[in-house]
């Protein structure tokens, strides 16, 4: 369970996250939606401690990450993240991708590892690229790797950064499809998305960020149908 | 004018095992000198305030002064320093690879900070602690980005070598010197060595060329 306290973060004088608190529970999966600079990015980013907050609590499973004793490595090691851009290893193949952190910080061998590998490549249907570079992928199969990658490393919680944004509208479908997979597993999720088709269908809970602040906090069918904020009815009204 | 290329055949052997001390002599200094860039560029972009400050001071020094200078003080004033004579040889390589280092140091700064700055952050929340992120991922990337730059040092290490020619290093320049005093024939050696160090770059230009196209296999 994710459980976040009175989080504030600020980039200096520029207050970004305004007192947040919620939390998430183990297999819950959470929509994290709203205008664009609302926080969202940074709020994720807080959860395996990529932004570092400037106050307030945040607690994993009970053990506080925040905490200066806390040994973010290990946080890290649990929480998988999938970016907008992928950011896969250039230099590396598909397989490498997927066994170089699983080797190298967890321990596996190379067997082990590839074995977890392979089998998670079947699972999001790219078996076949295992040798190739990320460059020879097309922009659909890349974030898939990505959370092939992220997977590998057998995470609690996986964190989505908007996973679609930065990919061709045909190729948005084979990754939400991925990602629904991964709903029933039992896995947590928080997802920051814009699309909203996919928040109502997959997220057990809606959250919504404007201005830093987390203006609302309900299931999908609540927030889709009777937002209580007026910002909430305004972006709906843009984006349904 | 006449050229008696003849007059100088007996010597070529001789000046032809200066390739060796030349080619040696570079590679050392640019072994040694890129791994102490590659330390320092470290340093620059670190947060270790002290680190960082002595390492923009050893930058500026070695920039800021003629290499020959730098040759001449190791050689001749470190026996003052250090109480004991080191060797041409050895002066000359801890010399260049001190001052490749600093011109090294900041090529490879800049080729890591080029690296896009998500794959800094893929590593991070794989759970990749920094030594290794540096050195499996952020490293190989960088030095891909600036694999001409470095040749291009190399192949200047590779003609300033000559230098170490004025501290008594037999490597090809002193060689031509010599086989020049001995015949009274300057042009001779001096034209044969000057393609034997023309040649040397052309071949580490069509080496570098071809590692850069093995590299790109990933693009
Ligand atoms: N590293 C940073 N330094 C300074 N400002 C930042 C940084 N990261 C984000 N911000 C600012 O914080 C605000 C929220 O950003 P972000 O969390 O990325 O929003 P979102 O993901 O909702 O679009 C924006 O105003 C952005 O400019
Ligand atoms: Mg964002």
């Amino acid at each position: 369970m994710i459980r976040i306290e009175h989080l504030v973060k600020s980039f200096g004088d520029l207050e970004v996250l305004k007192d947040i608190s919620t939390d998430v529970a183990t297999g819950e999966v959470v929509a994290i939606i709203g205008p664009s600079g609302s926080g969202k990015s940074t709020m994720l980013r807080c959860i395996n401690l990529l932004e570092v907050p400037t106050a307030g609590q945040i607690l994993i499973d009970g053990i506080e990450i925040t905490s200066p004793k806390c040994d973010i490595l290990k946080v890290r090691q649990n929480v998988g993240m999938v970016f907008q851009h992928f950011n896969l290893f250039p230099h590396k193949t598909v397989l490498d991708n997927l066994t170089y952190a699983p080797m190298k910080v967890r321990g596996l061998s190379k067997a082990d590892a590839g074995k977890i590998a392979i089998d998670l490549l079947a699972k999001v249907g790219l078996s076949e690229k295992a040798d190739q570079y990320p460059s020879r992928l097309s922009g659909g199969q890349k974030q898939r790797v990505a959370i092939a990658r992220a997977l590998a490393m057998q995470p609690d919680i996986m964190l989505f950064d908007e996973p679609t944004s930065a990919l061709d509208p045909e190729m948005v479908k084979e990754v939400l499809d991925v990602i629904k997979g991964l709903a029933d597993t039992g896995i947590t999720m928080c997802i920051v998305t814009h699309e909203m088709g996919f928040a109502r269908e997959v997220a057990d809970r809606v959250l919504f960020l404007d201005g830093g602040y987390l203006v609302e906090d309900a299931p999908p069918d609540i927030f889709f149908s009777t937002p209580k904020s007026d910002r909430a009815q305004q972006f709906l009204e843009k984006v349904l | 004018m006449n050229l008696d290329f003849s007059q100088i055949a007996p010597s070529l052997p001789f000046i032809l095992k200066g390739i060796i001390v030349t080619l040696q002599f570079t590679l050392l200094s640019a072994v040694f000198g890129f791994t102490l860039g590659t330390l320092l560029s470290l340093i620059k972009i670190s947060n270790l305030k002290p680190l960082r400050w002595f390492a923009e001071f050893y930058t500026s020094i070695f920039r800021g002064t003629p290499l020959i200078l730098q040759l001449a003080l190791v050689y001749f004033a470190t026996p003052q320093v250090i109480g004991y004579r080191i060797s041409p040889i050895e002066a000359g390589v801890i010399t260049f690879a001190l001052n490749s280092a600093a011109y090294s140091s900041e090529t490879i700064r800049a080729g890591i900070m080029a690296v896009d700055k998500g794959q800094r952050e893929a590593a991070m929340s794989l759970g990749v602690p920094y030594k290794l992120m540096m050195l499996d991922i952020i490293l190989p990337q960088a030095f891909k980005n600036i694999l001409p730059a470095l040749v291009n040092e190399s192949i200047a290490l590779l003609k300033d070598s000559a230098l170490v020619s004025t501290i008594g290093v037999l490597d090809l320049m002193r060689r031509a010197q010599v086989v020049a005093g001995q015949t009274f024939l300057y042009f001779e050696p001096l034209i044969v060595v000057g393609v034997i160090y023309y040649v040397m770059v052309m071949g580490l230009t069509q080496a570098a060329q071809v590692l850069e196209r093995r590299m790109r296999r990933s693009d």
